[in-house]
């Protein structure tokens, strides 16, 4: 469905082909390797600022008063958890979506460049505030805590930068669409609507609480603000964010790995359902961080353990697609025996390697994001370092891993550049680097979590106080997964630059695995995303006007703003 | 659809129901269900409102025991509190600041603690000992400072 054979020889399809035999267009490559090196570089200062937190937590470092725990907090997961996973995912995206949908059209070209500047002032705003300690308020900022003014607005830039990217991706899915009227979007494509529908959707609400209630307050134009309404706002975004994230490595596995390793994907329509599940169904998700919240009954609490339950079925869908895929290959090409099979996967590769080790973790992360979505057991372990333990596992792993792995073709493809023996090499002992640091220190925090130990917070004993003590021996493990984590951030961003700038030239094959044989053609419903969208407007709605609407109408007196810092 | 898939999102779906079930058959039939107290409060006059102008513990019945506490940055009130083991304590919680996380390690007490709202949790102690109780949700440059102890005798 890729390769789009058109009888009409329109000037799309003639682009289309002259694409696919000349490789990447220059002017759309030069967009995807600024996302890239900006994400990368995103990547070595946030996972620096890690390093000293791990080092921190683990007691063997007293941070400066000039650049305390809470400074480096704050930038490590706007860092990671904003700047680093949006770049890639729109370098990526941006990259399939020129690849598949015959070049970007120039004005989609104007806009992506004038978000890649906004995010980059956004960011620049975001960071002066935190660097002079006027913005020590963490990825969620959480009212009443109030930051410098500057901290919002660098905000509102970097979510406009985003929405420009969005909407570019709109105008080029929509120009298609017209010029190829009955076809269905590329799958790769098809991703990257999804995840940009979803990032619109999520922006939105963070878009809401920034604009009309932070900044007046903050700025002082008014005196107080609804925290509820703020706090439930802002995780309608804050969860969709890092499950958006998620959805671009998913779009990877369904679409890219099984052409690295030399196979068919799996079910068009199925793949097209699970993308389309996960935009419906992914923004209540957001709710499961207020299991523990007052002012909320018990029975919201109990339909949203449904809402966010609900987005572990795709992911199930995936689970089983993966290893079908694997399996059907591997028999193919002459694997034998109930498991034996899995001798012939390209283990060596790295472009498989890190996305399948990506994968291998989402199981435990998967199981650990339904416990955490029941309302029980979450008590156990909210705002524990368990949690923290979880979303290194599904972030740092799952998403990250899969990135890393994408990069390894991705970034020569568009400096027509190889990846070389050497050069794979190096990626596969990243990986194993990176996978044994993350499961060392993603592991200590689960257990020591589970013991009480809470996230967020720095070195302490609580006055030495004999429970606190005993979980330091865990704490140490997060100084060494964070050392290891750090040697290989490092490695992982030598190779993308590397491979930007110095591999030796040639063409690199941007891989985009084919449909089956001989499989049924997908219904075309699969194309309405007018229909997907006002599905997951009811969704939301059915989510968050009976809460929302209760913080508003019986909202206690307001908070005025605090810095605690 | 291959049967083998059929069967794997069978019990795909049979276990996200049963988590559905037992979540609700422990929220709703046991009364396990999370800290959920609706009642507002005036933030900014925590102190002049009861009952958190009288914070403190109190006994309300045989072992079972009220504790009023306020949370601001960095500490609770009251602190170091002691309740004769196999009590229940029932704990009314508020913040007279920011955001606040109100969890006693060992136990499943943990429950957000929001300015405007009041917070409600219950534990029964039956195991003598030092509980640690901390500030979960980060609050301020102390907030690693901010914890105390229950002493169950």
């Amino acid at each position: 469905m890729e390769t789009v054979i058109s009888q009409t020889g329109n000037a799309s399809v003639f682009k289309e082909k002259a694409n696919k035999i000349l490789g990447v267009n220059l002017q759309d490559a030069k967009i995807s390797k600024s996302y890239l090196s900006v994400a990368f570089i995103a990547l070595l200062i946030g996972g620096t600022l890690g390093l000293l937190q791990g080092l921190n937590r683990a007691g063997l470092l007293e941070l400066p008063s000039w650049l305390n725990y809470y400074q480096v907090l704050t930038a490590h997961g706007l860092l990671l958890v904003v700047v680093f996973s949006a770049t890639f995912t729109i370098g990526y995206f941006y990259a399939g979506m020129s690849h598949t949908l015959g070049g970007l059209l120039p004005k989609v070209r104007t806009m992506v460049w004038i978000g890649f500047w906004l995010k980059i002032i956004g960011v620049v705003l975001v960071v002066i505030p935190v660097l002079m300690n006027k913005a020590s308020v963490m990825y969620t900022f959480y009212p009443p805590m109030a930051a410098d003014p500057m901290f919002y607005f660098g905000l509102v830039f970097v979510v406009l930068g985003v929405w420009m990217a969005c909407f570019g991706g709109f105008i080029q899915v929509a120009n298609w669409r017209k010029n190829h009227k009955g076809q269905h979007l590329p799958i790769f494509s098809f991703f990257a609507t999804g995840v940009f529908v979803l990032l619109v959707g999520a922006t939105a609400f963070v878009a809401v609480e920034v604009i009309f209630m932070i900044i007046p307050w903050s700025l002082g134009w008014v005196d107080t603000i609804n925290v509820m309404v703020a706090r439930t706002l802002f995780w309608a975004f804050g969860h969709t964010a890092v499950n958006i994230w998620y959805l671009t490595a998913v779009s990877a596995w369904y679409v890219i790995v099984p052409k690295v390793i030399g196979g068919k994907r799996w079910s068009d329509l199925l793949t097209r359902i699970v993308v389309i599940a996960l935009v419906i169904m992914n923004i209540t998700g957001g709710f499961h961080h207020q299991i523990v919240d007052p002012g909320i009954s018990e029975s919201v609490k109990y339909m949203h353990v449904f809402m966010s339950l609900a987005i572990g079925f795709p992911s199930l869908m995936t689970a089983y697609a993966m290893f079908a895929v694997f399996e059907k290959t591997a028999r193919k090409q002459g694997g034998k025996g109930l498991i034996g099979w899995y001798k012939k996967m390209p283990w060596s590769d790295v472009r498989f390697l890190a996305p399948f080790i990506a994968m291998l973790a989402f199981i435990p992360a998967g199981a650990g994001g339904i416990a955490q979505t029941t309302n029980q057991l979450d008590q156990v372990v909210h705002n524990s370092m368990w949690i923290v333990g979880h979303f290194h596992l599904t972030l740092g792993m799952s998403v990250a891993m899969t990135f890393f792995g994408i990069s390894y073709w991705l970034v020569p493809y568009l400096s027509k550049r190889v990846l070389t023996k050497g050069m794979n090499q190096f990626g596969v002992v990243t990986t194993v680097i990176w996978t044994i640091g993350m499961i060392t220190m993603s592991g200590a925090m689960h257990t020591v979590g589970l013991f009480g130990s809470p996230r967020r917070t720095s070195y302490t004993t609580y006055f030495d106080n004999a429970t606190a003590l005993s979980w330091d021996p865990y704490l140490i493990f997060l100084a060494i997964g964070g050392t290891l984590l750090m040697i290989a951030a490092i490695m992982q961003v030598y190779a993308v630059f590397n491979l930007m700038f110095f591999a030796p030239k040639g063409e690199t094959e941007f891989p985009i695995a084919e449909v089956e044989d001989g499989e049924a053609k997908t219904p075309y419903w699969t194309e309405r995303w007018g229909v997907w969208i006002i599905l997951m407007i009811i969704v939301v709605a059915m989510a968050y006007v009976i809460p929302l609407t209760d913080f508003i109408v019986n909202a206690p007196p307001g908070s005025p703003p605090f810095k605690t810092w | 659809m291959h049967r083998s898939e059929k069967i794997w999102l069978t019990l795909s779906f049979g276990m996200i129901m049963a988590f559905m079930i037992f979540a609700g058959y422990q929220a709703f039939a046991l009364e396990m269900g999370p800290p959920s107290h609706g009642e507002r409060i005036d933030p900014q006059k925590v102190d002049q409102t009861a009952p958190f102008d009288q914070p403190g513990i109190k006994q309300i019945g045989e072992n079972e025991y009220e504790v009023v506490m306020t949370l601001q940055v960095f500490s609770f009130t009251p602190s170091d509190i002691e309740v004769p083991a196999g009590s229940t304590v029932h704990f009314t919680l508020t913040s007279k600041d920011v955001v606040h996380g109100f969890q006693v390690a060992g136990t499943n007490i943990n429950a957000m603690v929001m300015p405007g709202y009041v917070q409600k949790i219950t534990q029964k102690f039956d195991k003598a000992g030092e509980y640690l109780v901390l500030c979960n949700e980060y609050c301020g440059a102390g907030h690693q400072l901010m914890g105390t102890t229950i002493t169950v005798k």
